[in-house]
This record gives C-alpha cells, sequence and structure tokens, in this order.
C-alpha cells in the first residue's frame, strides 16, 4: 500500500536541521487512504468491542484472556502487519501498522501486550531471522498461534544493556547453546512462547538468540506488582542451564547489539505513537468531563483556565502526531526506494528505519511526555473524581509514567539525539558543521527581518530562527568542548530539547500547510490555530533552553556578544496564545473530542 | 443464490450530534453503517457461506457513500452498487428511496433481499415493506433467525419481546433485528481484498428515472435533539410519605396517572 506510485524523495537522518524542506516532503495524517482508514477502524471497534469488556479481568492478572484477545486480534490480522506476506502475514506499510498501534493504545496495559509481541518480540526475527527461522516462527507469530517477549533488560543492566551478565556457552557436542542468567521485567513472559533473549557467548560476544519456553532449563518468576500497565503480564525470565539448539542464535555471534540497536529504535517510534493516541484518549475523557460537571451552576468546561488545558493537550497532541507520522512517512519514503527483494530482507527495513534514529528518539520522549502530561491535566480537570478508579483517566495516569522509562529512558534518548547528531556531523554526512561555521559569520551582520502577514510566514519564520539558535548553541558547545561534549550532560539535553521541538514544530507546520494548500484556509482552521500556537510555545521554550546554554558555555564579552545574537534572531511580535487557546477549546468543546 | 443488502449510511450516534437551523450539522460528524444494515450483511455472507451464490449490497447515497461499501465488501460481500443521487435529488424519504430501488430491482433475479429493520437516523422501517410489495414478494420484518432448505424459509420474528414463527418461501425480504448474529470486524485480508471487488455506480437517469418520479411524499418540518436529561429527585422521609409524594408527583407534575 504505497502512499503514491511516483518515486518518493528520501532524506537523510537528522537532515531536518540543514534543509529547507516543502510541505510535499512530508507525509501527513491527511494524506492516509480509505484502507488505512478501514485498518484504524477495525482495530478501535476490535479494542473497544472486545479488549475494553474484559480490561478488568486484564488488569486482575487473568491472562488467560490476554493470549485469547491475542488470538482473536490475529485473526482479524491485526498480528501480522509487520510480518511480509510470504511468512505468513500481510506485509502492510509502516503507515498501517501505525494505526494500529494508535488505536490499540487505548486498551492500557494490554497495548503494551500487544505491541511487545508485534514489536520487539516478533520484529527481531522478522529483520535478522534466517530463512528456516522466519519459516518457522513468522507464520504462527502473525496468527497468533504463538506469542512472543523480548528479553534485553537484566537486574544490573538497563541502559548499560551491553553489559549484560547473562551467558550461553556451546555444548561439547556443538549442539546447544548452554544459556545461564536472569533477565528482568520481560513483558509477556506469563504467556510468551518464544523469548528473544540476549547472552554474551563465552562471557563475552553479545549475541541474541531464540528461546522457547519449552526448552529445558528455561522458567519464569513470580508476577510483579507494578504501578500501571497492570494488564499486561510482567516477570523475570530465567534461564538455568537453558538448552537452546545452535540454529536458534539470531544473527551473527558477536552482533546482538546491532539487534538490539534496530529494536530499540522500532519500539521507540511505536511508544511515540501510542503516546499520541493515549493523548487523545485523556482529551476526550477531559472534555466529555467537564462539559458535564457543574459547579456554581455553570459546566466548567466554560471556564477559560479548563479551556486552556484542553487547547493546550489538543495542540500539543496535533504537533506531536504530525511529527511522528512524519517520521513513519520516511521511513516509508525510504522503503519505497527498495527492491520487492530488499524489503523482503528484514535488515534493509530494519536499516531503512535506524537511518532516522535520531527522529525516533525525539518522538519517543516528547509524545511521552506530552501523554504524562495530559494524563495528568486530565485527572486534575476530573478533580477529586479523577483521583477515584472508578474513572478512566485514573488508570491512564498509572499507565502513562512508565513510558518515559522503558524503550531507553528519555534521560537517555535525549543524549542520543546530540552524540548522534555530532556524529554524523564529524563523518561528513550533515554539514552541521560547515552551517555552524557560515551562522557565526552571518550573525556578525544580521538584521532584523520584518515578518509579512501571510498565513504561517510568522510560523515559518520562528522555525527558519529557531533552526539557526540551535545551531549556533550546538555549534559553540562543540568548538568549546570538542571530544569531552559528553560530559556535559546538561547542555546536551538542551540542545536536544531543542532539536526536538524544531522537528515537531516543523512537522506541525508543513502539515497544516499541505492541508490549506489542497483544501483552503477555511477547513483548516483549527489545524492553523494548533499551529500557531504550538509553534510560539515551542519557540518560547527554544529560547530558555539556549539562553541556559550559552550562559554555561560562553562568558564575558563573548557571551555578551551570543547573548546579543540570540535576542537578535528571537526578535518577533508574539501570537496571542491565550486568545488562540481560546479559539482551539471552542471546537473540542462543541465536538467532545481531539478535532482537526 | 443471489442475495442483495439494502445498505443505508447514518450519524454515528455514538459521537456528539450538533443541530443547527434545523439541519444535522456534516462537518465533524462521523458516518457509518447503519447498524441493523451490519446484521443484514452479516446474514447475507452467513447465508452465501452455506448455500453458495453471490452478496450484493446497494445503496443510495452520495460518493462518501462509497465507504460503507468498502466496509460491507471488507466484512465479505461480493459486489456492490452505489446509486448515487447527489447531483439528481435536493431531497428524498421512503418513497424515494423505494421508488429507486424498485427500479433497480426491475431486471435482477433477488432470491434474498435483507435490510436493516430500521435505520437509527430516520427510523421509519419502511423501505423494506414497500420495496416487497412493489416487487410483489413476501416480507418478514424483525426477524432474530432465518433458516433456508430449498424454497423453505423458516424465520423467526421478534415481536415485542415474543418470538413468532413463520414458514415462507424463496424469494422473500426481510428485515433483521438485534439478536439475529454478531456482525464481524472487518480483517486486515478483508479490508486488502475489498479495494478490489466491483463497486458499480448508478445515477437515477441509469434506472430511467427522473426527479418527478421519486418526489418525496412527506416534507421534514425541523428537525432538533431530544430535551436535555434533567437530574433526577431522591424522595426523603418515612416510606409511607414517600410513597403518598410519589403518587402525587406522578398524578400533579408529570401528569401521568
Amino acid at each position: 500500500m504505497k502512499m503514491s506510485e511516483t518515486k518518493e524523495k528520501v532524506f537523510k537522518g537528522g537532515g531536518f536541521l540543514v534543509e529547507d524542506l516543502s510541505s510535499d516532503d512530508v507525509i501527513t495524517p491527511e494524506d492516509f487512504t480509505e484502507e488505512h482508514k478501514m485498518i484504524a477502524k477495525t482495530t478501535e471497534e476490535f479494542v473497544s468491542g472486545e479488549v475494553l469488556p474484559k480490561l478488568e479481568n486484564l488488569e486482575n492478572h487473568e491472562f488467560e484472556h490476554s493470549v485469547d484477545l491475542l488470538k482473536k486480534a490475529g485473526e482479524l490480522g491485526l498480528l501480522g502487519a509487520d510480518v511480509p506476506e510470504e511468512y505468513g502475514g500481510l506485509g502492510l506499510d509502516k503507515i498501517s501498522s501505525s494505526l494500529i498501534t494508535e488505536k490499540f493504545s487505548r486498551a492500557g496495559g494490554f497495548s503494551v501486550t500487544h505491541g511487545a509481541h508485534v514489536g520487539i518480540g516478533s520484529l527481531p526475527i522478522v529483520f535478522f531471522g534466517n530463512e528456516q527461522q522466519k519459516q518457522t516462527y513468522l507464520p504462527k507469530l502473525a496468527t497468533g498461534e504463538l506469542l512472543a517477549a523480548y528479553a534485553l533488560t537484566e537486574p544490573s543492566s538497563g541502559s548499560d544493556a551491553l553489559g549484560a551478565k547473562t551467558t550461553a556457552k556451546l555444548n561439547e557436542a556443538g549442539t546447544h547453546y548452554i544459556l545461564n542468567g536472569e533477565k528482568q521485567w520481560i513483558t509477556n513472559s506469563a504467556f510468551a512462547d518464544v523469548f528473544v533473549v540476549y547472552a554474551k557467548i563465552d562471557g563475552e560476544h553479545f549475541s541474541a538468540f531464540i528461546v522457547e519456553r519449552d526448552f529445558p532449563g528455561v522458567s519464569t518468576g513470580p508476577e510483579e506488582k507494578k504501578m500501571g500497565i497492570k494488564s499486561s503480564s510482567t516477570r523475570t525470565l530465567i534461564l538455568e542451564d537453558a538448552e537452546v539448539p545452535v540454529e536458534n542464535l539470531l544473527g551473527e555471534k558477536g552482533r546482538g547489539h546491532i539487534i538490539a540497536f534496530n529494536i530499540l529504535n522500532v519500539g521507540r517510534y511505536k511508544l511515540a505513537i501510542g503516546g499520541v493516541g493515549g493523548s487523545k484518549r485523556a482529551l476526550e475523557l477531559a472534555v466529555k468531563y467537564v462539559n458535564e460537571r457543574k459547579q456554581f451552576n455553570t459546566p466548567i468546561s466554560s471556564f477559560s483556565l479548563t479551556q486552556e488545558k484542553l487547547a493546550t493537550i489538543a495542540a500539543e497532541t496535533y504537533a506531536n502526531e504530525s511529527s511522528v507520522y512524519r517520521t513513519v512517512g520516511l521511513f516509508e519514503q525510504r522503503m519505497g526506494a527498495l527492491t520487492q527483494e530488499q524489503l523482503n530482507d528484514g535488515r534493509e527495513v530494519a536499516r531503512a528505519i535506524a537511518e532516522y534514529q535520531i527522529e525516533c528518539s525525539m518522538n519517543k520522549y516528547t509524545c511521552t511526555e506530552l501523554l504524562d502530561y495530559a494524563a495528568d491535566e486530565a485527572v486534575q480537570m476530573h478533580g477529586g473524581y479523577g483521583f477515584m478508579q472508578e474513572y478512566e483517566v485514573e488508570r491512564i495516569y498509572r499507565d502513562s509514567r512508565i513510558n518515559r522509562i522503558f524503550e531507553g529512558t528519555n534521560e537517555i534518548n535525549r543524549l542520543l539525539v546530540p552524540g548522534t547528531l555530532l556524529k554524523k556531523a564529524m563523518k561528513g554526512e550533515l554539514p552541521l558543521l560547515q552551517k555552524a561555521q557560515a551562522l557565526q559569520e552571518e550573525l556578525m551582520m544580521l538584521m532584523p527581518e520584518e515578518v509579512g502577514t501571510e498565513t504561517l510566514e510568522q510560523e515559518k519564520h520562528l522555525l527558519k530562527n529557531a533552526k539557526k539558535i540551535v545551531l549556533l548553541g550546538a555549534g559553540l558547545a562543540a568548538q568549546k568542548y570538542m571530544q569531552k561534549i559528553e560530559k556535559e550532560q546538561e547542555i546536551l539535553v538542551n540542545l536536544a530539547d531543542m532539536v526536538a521541538e524544531v522537528y515537531n514544530m516543523e512537522a506541525a507546520i508543513l502539515r497544516t500547510e499541505k492541508a490549506i494548500k489542497k483544501d483552503g484556509e477555511a477547513k483548516h482552521k483549527q489545524k492553523l490555530l494548533y499551529t500557531q500556537v504550538f509553534v510560539q510555545e515551542a519557540f518560547n521554550r527554544i529560547e530558555a533552553d539556549a539562553k541556559e546554554t550559552l550562559i554555561a558555555v560562553e562568558e564575558g564579552d563573548t557571551l555578551r556578544m551570543m547573548l546579543s545574537s540570540l535576542r537578535k534572531l528571537t526578535r518577533h511580535t508574539p501570537t496571542n496564545v491565550i486568545a488562540k487557546k481560546r479559539e482551539i477549546a471552542k471546537q473540542i468543546i462543541k465536538e467532545e473530542k481531539y478535532v482537526l | 443464490m443471489n442475495i442483495y443488502v439494502l445498505l443505508k449510511k447514518t450519524f454515528d450516534t455514538e459521537e456528539k450530534i450538533n443541530v443547527s437551523h434545523g439541519q444535522i450539522e456534516d462537518d465533524g460528524a462521523e458516518f457509518i453503517i447503519n447498524p441493523y444494515d451490519e446484521y443484514a450483511v452479516e446474514e447475507a455472507i452467513n447465508q452465501r457461506d452455506e448455500h453458495g451464490g453471490e452478496v450484493t449490497v446497494v445503496t443510495i447515497g452520495d460518493e462518501d457513500s462509497e465507504k460503507q461499501l468498502r466496509t460491507a465488501l471488507a466484512m465479505g460481500a461480493d459486489k456492490a452498487v452505489l446509486i448515487n443521487t447527489e447531483d439528481d435529488l435536493e431531497s428524498g424519504d421512503q418513497y424515494t428511496t423505494a421508488k429507486i430501488l424498485e427500479a433497480f430491482f426491475e431486471d435482477k433475479e433477488a432470491d434474498l433481499i435483507l435490510a436493516g429493520n430500521v435505520a437509527i437516523d430516520e427510523a421509519s422501517g419502511q423501505v423494506g415493506p414497500r420495496l416487497a410489495e412493489a416487487l410483489g414478494i413476501p416480507y418478514v420484518t424483525t426477524i432474530t433467525s432465518l433458516k433456508i432448505d430449498g424454497e423453505v424459509v423458516n424465520i423467526e420474528k421478534d415481536v415485542e419481546g415474543d418470538v413468532e414463527i413463520i414458514e415462507t418461501s424463496l424469494p422473500v425480504l426481510v428485515t433483521c433485528q438485534q439478536g439475529l448474529n454478531e456482525p464481524r470486524y472487518p480483517s486486515l485480508p478483508g479490508i486488502m481484498k475489498a479495494k478490489k471487488k466491483p463497486l458499480e455506480e448508478l445515477e437515477i437517469d441509469d434506472l430511467d428515472l427522473d426527479e418527478d418520479d421519486v418526489e418525496p411524499k412527506t416534507k421534514t418540518i425541523d428537525i432538533f435533539l431530544p430535551p436535555e436529561k434533567e437530574a433526577g429527585r431522591v424522595l426523603e422521609g418515612e416510606l409511607n410519605e414517600q410513597v403518598v409524594e410519589l403518587v402525587s408527583l406522578l398524578k400533579n407534575e408529570s401528569k401521568v396517572l
């Protein structure tokens, strides 16, 4: 299901910082086909018709329902989107599988169950399995006959995954690897049939294995008691002289980190999509409640402070939604350039996704933080009722918290962004350093620009300057600290935040521009309002981060000069976000949901 | 067996509906297959799977009705027909719909026609019976079970909570009631196949009709939302007093006694 038959442009990961993009370059939710919408609808109906009635059982750890529901999902094709047709899947595009992920998010902890199976559980085999392994496992994983889990984390190795202590040793006969160790917090472990397990061969070569539950020496610990996502099973996977046939080594010996790295990218963008879906749900619950709830004889939705909360969630959701589907669009554009043969070779697909690891990381931390914000404010709008378990929003609040922790903490993901950008710059893949240098000269003679009043002109102006601010900060930091920049984590995180804001601003602007170009501004007033509000607020955050960064990096006269450059770049007449948010809220209150 | 399903696109009443100037606002409204028609589609697919033949889904609507037809195709129907009246008709009622369908079925050999019991928007429940009358075939409304054996058709019909058992013969038109079956979700492989299935588009001109032939017999004066439900009242005091108060309220305030 290609978005179009014409050959798509292919962009470099991180390239948005140095390129000027047009709205035709991005894929937006408005480009989704009828099939995409039908797939989304089937997922939505499956979740509301089958999963939600069982959610209470799932929350009580009655996992026979999880297995049953996954098999039903399999019958509908909801487990096979990312599995190629020749291995019994549907081989759909990444937009289809992303929509499935988004719509599953309403199922709370069960969406984690589903995500672990189709994503981190099955994809290592899709991407890196050999022909035999794919034939053996994928058809059954695509239908739900077999259920999958992913076992990377250990008690003493979380973010430092390569520090794993689990070992693998070839037996004397050379027929089996003998695995010993403990894998912690393994999603789906109560019922998974197949685990992708990482262990070091001879305590040295980090490698991945396909381990079946029934292999001798494989067992699981007791069910963990968690703060949220209680509908998902989480246990320790215990390997005591576990016998894994040599043919179940996944990928090459000592190359497990390649698999882990690629799977993390997938896990990240999928969590981001879930975050967007969850935020939409939190907003919907909140607006329904505030329309119903009366205080002082007035529905509390008529108070402008309530409206501010609704509008902020909605505008942030719009930007993040635009951004995450922009990333999925980038995969599609890159995969569109592959031949069918390459597409069947999972490695190529993994590579196409890995090109955008920066984007995956950024989406992960901004979307999961959006969800936390939306969940928190939705509880707040419910007042005391939001604290009561009868209200769905209470569960959303608890379920949200883990998202900032798993698939790489948001801190790790932030550190990765400037780190990877600098690496790409050093390797000459991105002309960041050249651009930063050119900018320093430009800043010397920078004159304030007149911004016109055309639609989105102000936003585009802010975006252009935001890119320059990022380059200014990154350039100075790189110049000053050189290789030692790794130790300046606060500065790296500021940069990561600024880069992510830029990516999201641009995604929102280009999406709105594309929509307006197609059907005119009158039809897309709400999108325009979201964009205006988000861009202004994101720009304000960028300004604050940049200032803090400059102050940390420079001092004395140089600092004063740099701050003056920053002032030139940030000079503008700001948008009245209070007024715009009231307008945004009007539509949301009327439709009682996230509206576009 | 030639099986036809009459299908209508309706507003999703689970979503918020806004009315202004006596019209339901189209913007932002979600459209779905009329839920009773989903029972009809499901039953048609089941009957075809049991007896063989072909399921054709027919709708009268506009360009956007294609979505609901594709959904029915994704569920498993074989063919779809869209009679697009967008450019030809300004308004229509049950008479209009039945008249167009009569013309459509003129040259068809339908063994079984299924429709929803009512549409959840206008809820007339008339199109099915009117069409059957026009075609001169038997019809049974609000069915909850359908068994076909050769030409013999055994039907269970919902009658105010009771069940009526009816025997009739093909060809027949039935309207479907909740309880008949559980409509399936369109599966992903079904969705992918649906886009390759035939969907024929007709205009009333193709059926040798013009606007005057199908002019509605009724006029819609106004559309408005039901009044908002007000909060209930809890009576207080001794049980006896409460009963007395309740009776007095029922007599004097709500005037139902």
